[in-house]
């Protein structure tokens, strides 16, 4: 079976990869997770560090601590780790999201974090709501940096964040910044021209799983951070049993696998996207 | 060997799988199914994934009519598995395409039969008659059909009647490859059970007994019970043996593409003026005082989806083409319902249809066509029907209906006796509002008041006699009405058409200059160059041969587009617009 397999994509290899939130590991217990097909053990009881051993060699892989979790890398870094300047302001709460695993592939939960169109089906009454299902064009783009960016998305959303009042159409900016890493800018209710932003590090566990680990970096004002955390999980179970019943699992790339529409640009771009970048982890490569 | 073919009948649900507004979720040789019973009684069996992005829809929502995916609100009608409305987009009608595979579903003995490729018929089996039958309760198992079924022939129970016994005979009555007839004799009693072994996947089965008498009460229940015991000791004894072989291999069932034009999202084009499909008079009746009513049935095999708001061009007997809206609600798939009015100064087309056309005649149609596409994203929608324009607003009012969407349906009419379509309209309860034997001073008065008001998300849809269109056009306009809230059909162009000009036509995707003289229409000069273009009405007011300018100003002529539209000079009905310049560049 193909969750079985191993990654052979050195993009995704020579990565880093959350494996863990450190709000979840415990200094007495060893925590098991699985990266790309590779079970792992994060060793307990360290004070500053943590090691993350592969079970087939008892290897150490890279590992790094940022934003509250803990990052691996299997093979040879060749890049930082994903940077989030707003994690620097120090009037946002920064808030890890719960670390939720789902039964489908990383790139098909990321397509979903991309999607508006299911707003009103599947987050009813809080990211959107029938009979306003529709959803005007916007503008999808490569950027210099080869990051995916939409543009003037807008969406009319009953409950858009924990502090509205009333309904409204909010403006959100995606961005696809690795295969498996997307974020997401919104208009915040309260300082206009502020963003809050919200990051989804997806853990490639295997080809059928993964984690998501949302980052969440919201202005303070008016806001606890319990409530951010609250929000996110709550939407995010909302896709949960959606997503797990997508087939097949792993995300196709085939152009005619599936039915686009208008609205889909953004995952049009984002499956091209991958085929461009050789990422066939997770993926259902296109026939030739 | 597990036989694998997928010309052989299964067994995938059992009828009582499928209650009422249920989507059952069953699996044949590895290969998903949502199957699901319409509030008409047709029982549905789909490939288990939306064509969109693979969603399951045996999790989707059967509203009796159509079937709703959970992701993303698509619908798809019932028989064709047609989507008729993609809600990201309510603007636009879907493509007619994009349609779900389906399987055959036969109802026999008690059960749902399917099989990807079938031949022949439901296999008949002697002792079991239709409708007195008891059915077992589905037994799955980890163990692959044909061990199954080779077990099932030393299945040794009591017959009905006497189940407190322990001596009861068992003989063999026949046995197949996924099948064991079996009778159990003790006494006088006697009990044929006949099983049938549904392959699941390799290495997976069910179960699924029928008995040759029904029962009732704590008899029934007694007889279940027996069986339910017996059955689960045979799954014991198979799983366990059947875990001591070598596991098979999944089946992979091939995930069939989507088609290019799909996957590129141009819409596909209906293409020329065809009438591809023979229906039946199945029915004709007067619908109102002038009005006839003709329920269309197919000739064979399933008619295409239609949408609310579409119309089919009937080819009559005498030669001519008219167009006519679907009355249908959402989901009624298995004939097309239309209302003819006997026009008094008609040119043989309406008295055709009333004087000729007999119920048991066979007539062409082309497919529907949608260019009176229904938003279902308004707040509230406002309908205004005159008399027989109501054909279109019926079918969209219907649609909302079922969706529990906010609507008015104003009915204009001379007198009560020309409300057409009474037990369609009577099922709108409070929304519908007739307004009859009004002048035209008092329906205007009557639209005012209707329209007043305004506010954002509420559209209106127009479907009527010309001048009380362009009354209605007129006093939205009035009442702060913006264009892309007003929408309407008219059912004919009554202008008198011009067709003196002569210009030059580019067609910039097809690289060819056309001469248009005067005379002949842009339409005909294209065709005649081997362009093939749709077309329905040929007289500006179905929408059907809608194309793109990209240069030139064009001479609109037709009663299809909007103010608005005919003033960015970016479309173009051919079959009456000509060209105001001396060159017209088309997107064709």
């Amino acid at each position: 079976m193909s969750n079985t397999a191993l990654c052979s994509d050195d993009v995704l290899l020579n990565d880093w990869h959350v494996v863990a939130d450190l709000a979840n590991l415990s200094a007495e217990v060893p925590f098991r997770t699985r990266l790309l097909g590779i079970d792992l053990t994060i060793q307990a009881g360290r004070r500053h560090g943590r090691d993350v051993v592969r079970d087939d060699s008892g290897e150490a892989v890279a590992s790094e601590i940022r934003y509250g979790f803990l990052w691996a890398c299997l093979g040879t870094p060749d890049r930082a780790i994903v940077g989030v300047p707003e994690a620097g302001e120090t009037d946002r709460h920064l808030v890890t999201g719960g670390s939720i695993a789902v039964k489908v592939s990383g790139l098909r939960a990321v397509e979903n974090f991309l999607d508006m169109g299911h707003f009103p089906f599947v987050h009813t009454g809080w990211l959107g709501d029938e009979p306003h299902t529709e959803v005007a064009p916007y503008k999808v783009e490569v950027t210099e940096a080869d990051e995916l960016l939409a543009t003037e998305c807008r969406f009319y959303q009953p409950v858009a964040s924990p502090t509205a009042s009333e309904g409204f159409v909010v403006d959100y900016v995606y961005k696809v910044i690795r295969p498996y890493t997307v974020a997401l800018y919104k208009s915040n209710p309260v300082q206009k021209d502020r963003l809050d932003v919200i990051t989804l590090f997806v853990q490639p566990v295997d080809e059928e799983n993964c984690v998501a680990h949302p980052f969440l970096c919201y202005l303070k004002d008016g806001i606890d951070a319990a409530i951010v955390r609250s929000f996110m999980q709550l939407i995010f179970a909302q896709d949960k049993p959606i997503l797990e019943n997508q087939m097949p699992k792993r995300l196709p790339l085939d152009p005619r696998a599936e039915t686009p529409i208008r609205a889909d640009a953004v995952s049009v771009f984002y499956r091209r996207w991958l085929r461009d970048h050789a990422v066939s982890y997770g993926a259902i490569p296109a026939r030739t | 060997m597990l036989d694998t073919a997928k010309t052989r009948w299964h067994p995938i649900a059992a009828s009582s799988d499928l209650p009422f507004r249920h989507v059952f979720h069953a699996q044949l040789l590895g290969r998903e199914f949502a199957v699901w019973r319409a509030d008409d009684g047709y029982v549905n069996a789909w490939e288990n994934r939306c064509l969109h992005r693979g969603v399951r829809l045996s999790i989707g929502i059967n509203d009796g009519r159509e079937l709703k995916c959970q992701y993303h609100g698509w619908r798809y009608s019932n028989r064709t598995a047609g989507c008729t409305y993609i809600p990201a987009h309510p603007a636009d009608a879907p493509a007619r395409t994009i349609t779900n595979r389906t399987y055959p579903a036969v109802e026999r003995y008690g059960l749902v039969w399917s099989a990807e490729e079938p031949v022949d018929e439901v296999p008949a089996v002697s002792g079991l008659a239709e409708g007195d039958l008891l059915v077992l309760r589905g037994i799955p198992l980890n163990a692959p059909a044909d061990l199954v079924a080779d077990r099932l022939k030393d299945y040794r129970f009591q017959p009905s009647g006497r189940l407190d016994g322990a001596e009861a005979d068992v003989t063999v009555e026949a046995a197949g490859a996924f099948s064991a007839a079996l009778c159990s004799r003790d006494g006088d009693a006697a009990t044929l059970a006949v099983f049938f072994v549904q392959p699941v996947d390799s290495g997976r089965s069910v179960i699924r007994g029928v008995l040759d008498s029904r029962l009732e009460g704590a008899e029934r229940l007694a007889v279940l019970r027996h069986h339910n015991e017996l059955l689960s000791k045979l799954r014991d004894t198979l799983e366990r043996d059947a875990a001591q072989m070598p596991a098979p291999a999944p089946i992979e069932p091939v995930i069939e593409r989507v088609s290019p034009e799909l996957a590129e999202m141009p819409e596909a084009t209906p293409h020329g003026r065809k009438a591809a499909i023979r229906v039946q008079v199945a029915r004709k009746w007067a619908a109102a005082d002038g009005i006839a009513g003709f329920e269309l049935r197919p000739i064979k095999g399933l008619l295409p989806t239609f949408q609310p708001g579409a119309h089919i061009d009937v080819h009559m007997p005498n030669g001519l083409i008219r167009q006519y809206s679907i009355v249908n609600g959402p989901g009624e798939s298995d004939s097309f319902g239309i209302g003819v009015k006997l026009e008094r100064d008609s040119a043989g087309g309406s008295s055709c249809m009333h004087e000729t056309v007999r119920e048991g005649d066979v007539l062409a149609i082309s497919e529907p066509r949608n260019n009176f596409p229904l938003r279902r994203d308004a707040v509230k929608t406002i309908f205004v029907a005159g008399g027989i324009g109501i054909t279109p607003l019926i079918a969209m009012a219907q649609a909302l209906k079922n969706q529990d969407l906010a609507f008015d349906l104003h009915y204009f009419a001379q007198n009560e006796a020309q409300l057409a379509f009474p037990e369609r309209t009577g099922t709108l309860g409070m929304a519908l509002k007739p307004h009859l034997g009004l002048s035209p001073e008092q329906t205007g008065a009557k639209l005012r008041e209707i329209l007043s008001g305004y506010r954002p998300d509420t559209h209106l849809y127009l479907c009527g006699p010309g001048p009380m269109l362009e009354a209605a056009r007129t006093i939205a306009a009035e009442l702060g009405w913006p264009e892309t809230a007003v929408h309407f059909e008219y059912f004919k162009n009554t202008k008198v058409i011009d067709d003196s000009s002569s210009f030059e036509v580019a067609l910039a995707r097809s690289c060819m200059t056309l001469t248009v003289p005067a005379g002949r229409t842009i339409l005909d000069v294209v065709r005649e160059a081997g362009v093939d273009m749709p077309s329905s009405c040929e007289q500006g007011a179905c929408g059907t041969c809608l194309a793109t300018v990209i240069e030139g100003e064009p001479d609109h002529q037709d009663v299809y587009l909007n103010d608005a539209e005919k003033r960015s000079g970016t479309k173009i009905m051919t079959c009456v617009s000509r060209a105001k310049s001396a060159r017209l560049v088309l997107d064709l």
